[in-house]
């Protein structure tokens, strides 16, 4: 029961969060340049013709009034037409946010299962080898740009080794064949329609830009499990683990790994928000076809509608992102659940 | 005559630092028996609690044991058997309990954890265990309590619990450091009392450091006060504060207050402890004692014997 009111405030905190997006994103958007009715009436219109395509986007309303409109239809979910590809901008964001969604969630578990062996490694022996290889690590990590880093790898694997394949999208559209769509993830409904070849191909196409994206990752969640392994191990509690003769594992696992995930699950959120981020340039250079190379040519062609969406979807990901953070917290720190 | 349980002889451990070579404890010697309480005070930087985590084998790695010797039950305690002493054999209880213990984890399942490495307990039987050891140090309602987060108590409740930890397999030896700190004066002597019982009802011998003389002095059957590194005198505590002989314990017992005294009559004792990296003398006390003679910087310092147990360490004792 406690539990359940703690997930409802945080759920009721988000909304307010949301209502300043939404308002946020449309004054943005009204404020940058270029205008998107000579941009749709094509460049041989002549004035009348964008007056009147000016008319048809509502355009010409008063801001306000255009503001209220955009609310009524986001009601109904209905986030407008995307000018540049003329589908509902509802339908193009969720054709694609799986493929984002699955690099990002790849990425985020590579660098999970790298960095938190690598930072509790070098906390439990620090000035050893593993623990300047973890030094190094992470200042190249976050040092490089994804996009470099992604050009490095194509370079070497595709290019110069010809282990990876090519860095074209998540499927080879002519090899491979397309699986009825289910869940939009690609990898399930390889395997929900039991093409294993078709999931090993997709699979393969996913290493490298994981590990793109994934090494950005890697540096700050290496280096804060180092920062907090260290403070744990050091504790009071851990002593007392120790007089009270606990076994090693133990007193690692249960005691000092255990507390210095708090610290972990916090910059586990902020780092998969960097992530979303920082996929678009990820998915450019790997003609990924996800909701990151959809924004940034939404924004060259003056789309508001589909950049709209995207922020807008951006916005309630990091919401959503952030309250599960919480609640994970809450579940492994039960001061938390206690406090109002 | 009881059974002697614990024997540190002649133990010198430095400290191998960027800065030089600190040298923590010299010559320390001491015995404990079954059932006593043996109080070691010394003002900070004395080497008290560096003494107790060597005991324990939970020494900083910069420590390194230079000679003697650490037996228990007549058999020298070696670092790889020290895990499956402690907390069975040979157990510890903290300074500020609400740090000591796991801020995320029930205290239950923390005395558990204990019971689990050392006995072959499992499950309902555990349980039970768990909240009999809590019961054991007077915790009203242990069901209930096994069930609390350290957040939940006062700080005296958490030390109890720590204590319940400790004594959660029965050990022979309990080591308390400064176990009192930090709480208030009558959760203080119920502490205190707590443990005084429980050694009496065990046999349980118990190490109580503390830099608190009128505790030490209420509690413990002996008491060995260090300074420096060095024990510089051992005596029933009865002996205290009347016929002390080391300079630095008669001036340290003239420093206790009193209720009555303003704090500008308070006694203080001039100096401080001296660097203990380089080059020391025989005796450290000798840059603030006030009986120091010409010889007492030559030779080694001896000890001398008052009684058969009462040894002081100076060459003119009182």
């Amino acid at each position: 029961m406690n539990t359940l009111i703690t997930i409802l405030r945080r759920v009721l905190v988000a909304v307010p969060t949301i209502i300043g997006v939404v308002i946020v994103t449309f004054i943005l958007q009204r404020a940058l340049p270029g205008d998107p009715a000579v941009f749709y009436a094509g460049p041989s219109a002549n004035p009348e013709v964008v007056a009147r395509v000016r008319e048809q986007l509502g355009l010409d309303q008063p801001v306000f009034m255009q503001f209220l409109d955009f609310i009524r239809r986001l009601t109904h979910g209905d986030l407008g037409l995307s000018i540049s590809s003329g589908h509902p901008v509802l339908d193009d964001l969720l054709s694609r946010a799986p493929a984002s969604i699955e690099l990002t969630l790849a990425a985020l578990l590579f660098a999970i299962v790298v960095g938190l062996p690598l930072g509790m490694l070098a906390a439990l022996k620090p000035g050893t080898l593993v623990d300047h290889a973890c030094r190094v690590i992470v200042t190249v990590g976050a040092a490089f740009p994804t996009f470099f880093v992604a050009l490095i790898l194509i370079f070497v694997f595709y290019y110069q080794l010809g282990i990876a394949p090519e860095p074209l999208g998540q499927l080879n559209e002519i090899y491979d064949t397309i699986p009825t769509t289910v869940t939009g993830f690609l990898l399930i409904d390889t395997l929900l329609a039991g093409d294993t070849a078709t999931f090993q191909s997709v699979a393969m196409k996913l290493v490298l830009p994981m590990i793109s994206l994934g090494l950005f990752a890697l540096a700050p969640i290496a280096r804060i499990t180092r920062a907090a392994m260290l403070e744990t191990l050091s504790s009071d509690y851990c002593r007392t683990a120790r007089a009270m003769g606990l076994s090693y594992s133990r007193m690692v696992f249960s005691y000092a790994l255990r507390n210095a995930m708090l610290p972990i699950i916090s910059i586990l959120g902020m780092v998969f928000s960097f992530l979303l981020g920082g996929s678009v340039l990820v998915e450019q250079v790997f003609a990924w076809p996800g909701i990151g190379a959809y924004a940034v040519s939404a924004v060259m062609a003056s789309d508001y509608a589909a950049v709209q969406g995207f922020v807008l979807l951006m916005a309630v990901l990091y919401v959503l992102l952030n309250l599960v953070v919480d609640l994970v917290i809450t579940a492994i720190d039960p001061r938390v659940r206690y406090e109002h | 005559m009881t059974k002697q349980l614990l024997s540190v002889q002649d133990l010198s451990i430095d400290f191998l630092t960027r800065r030089g070579r600190v040298q923590a404890l010299e010559d320390v010697s001491f015995t404990v028996s079954e059932g006593e309480i043996l109080g070691i005070v010394g003002e900070s930087g004395s080497g008290k609690s560096v003494l107790s985590y060597s005991i324990m084998g939970l020494s900083d790695k910069a420590a390194n044991i230079r000679s003697g010797s650490i037996d228990f039950r007549g058999v020298p305690l070696k670092p790889e058997k020290m895990a499956d002493l402690r907390g069975r054999e040979i157990s510890m209880v903290f300074q500020s309990p609400r740090t000591a213990l796991n801020p995320i984890r029930k205290v239950g399942h923390q005395i558990e954890d204990v019971l689990r490495r050392h006995t072959p307990l499992r499950g309902k039987v555990l349980k039970s265990a768990a909240i009999e050891a809590l019961a054991r140090v007077r915790i009203p309602d242990p069901e209930r309590r096994y069930e609390a987060y350290p957040f939940e108590m006062s700080g005296g409740m958490c030390q109890r619990v720590m204590i319940a930890m400790a004594l959660a397999c029965k050990p022979a030896l309990l080591i308390c450091d400064e176990p009192t700190t930090g709480l208030d004066v009558t959760t203080q002597a119920v502490i205190m009392d707590l443990v005084r019982d429980l050694v009496a009802e065990t046999k349980m011998a118990a190490i109580l450091i503390t830099h608190d003389l009128a505790l030490a002095g209420e509690y413990c059957d002996r008491i060995a006060v260090m300074h420096a590194g060095h024990i510089v005198e051992v005596a029933q505590s009865r002996s205290f504060p009347n016929e002390l002989k080391h300079p630095y314990t008669e001036r340290l017992f003239a420093a206790l207050p009193s209720a009555a005294a303003n704090l500008s009559e308070l006694a203080i004792i001039p100096g401080s402890l001296p660097d203990l990296r380089g080059a020391l003398p025989p005796c450290r006390y000798i840059a603030r004692c006030e009986r120091a003679k010409e010889d007492c910087s030559l030779g080694p310092l001896p000890w001398t014997k008052i009684d058969s147990d009462h040894l002081v360490r100076c060459r003119y004792p009182k």
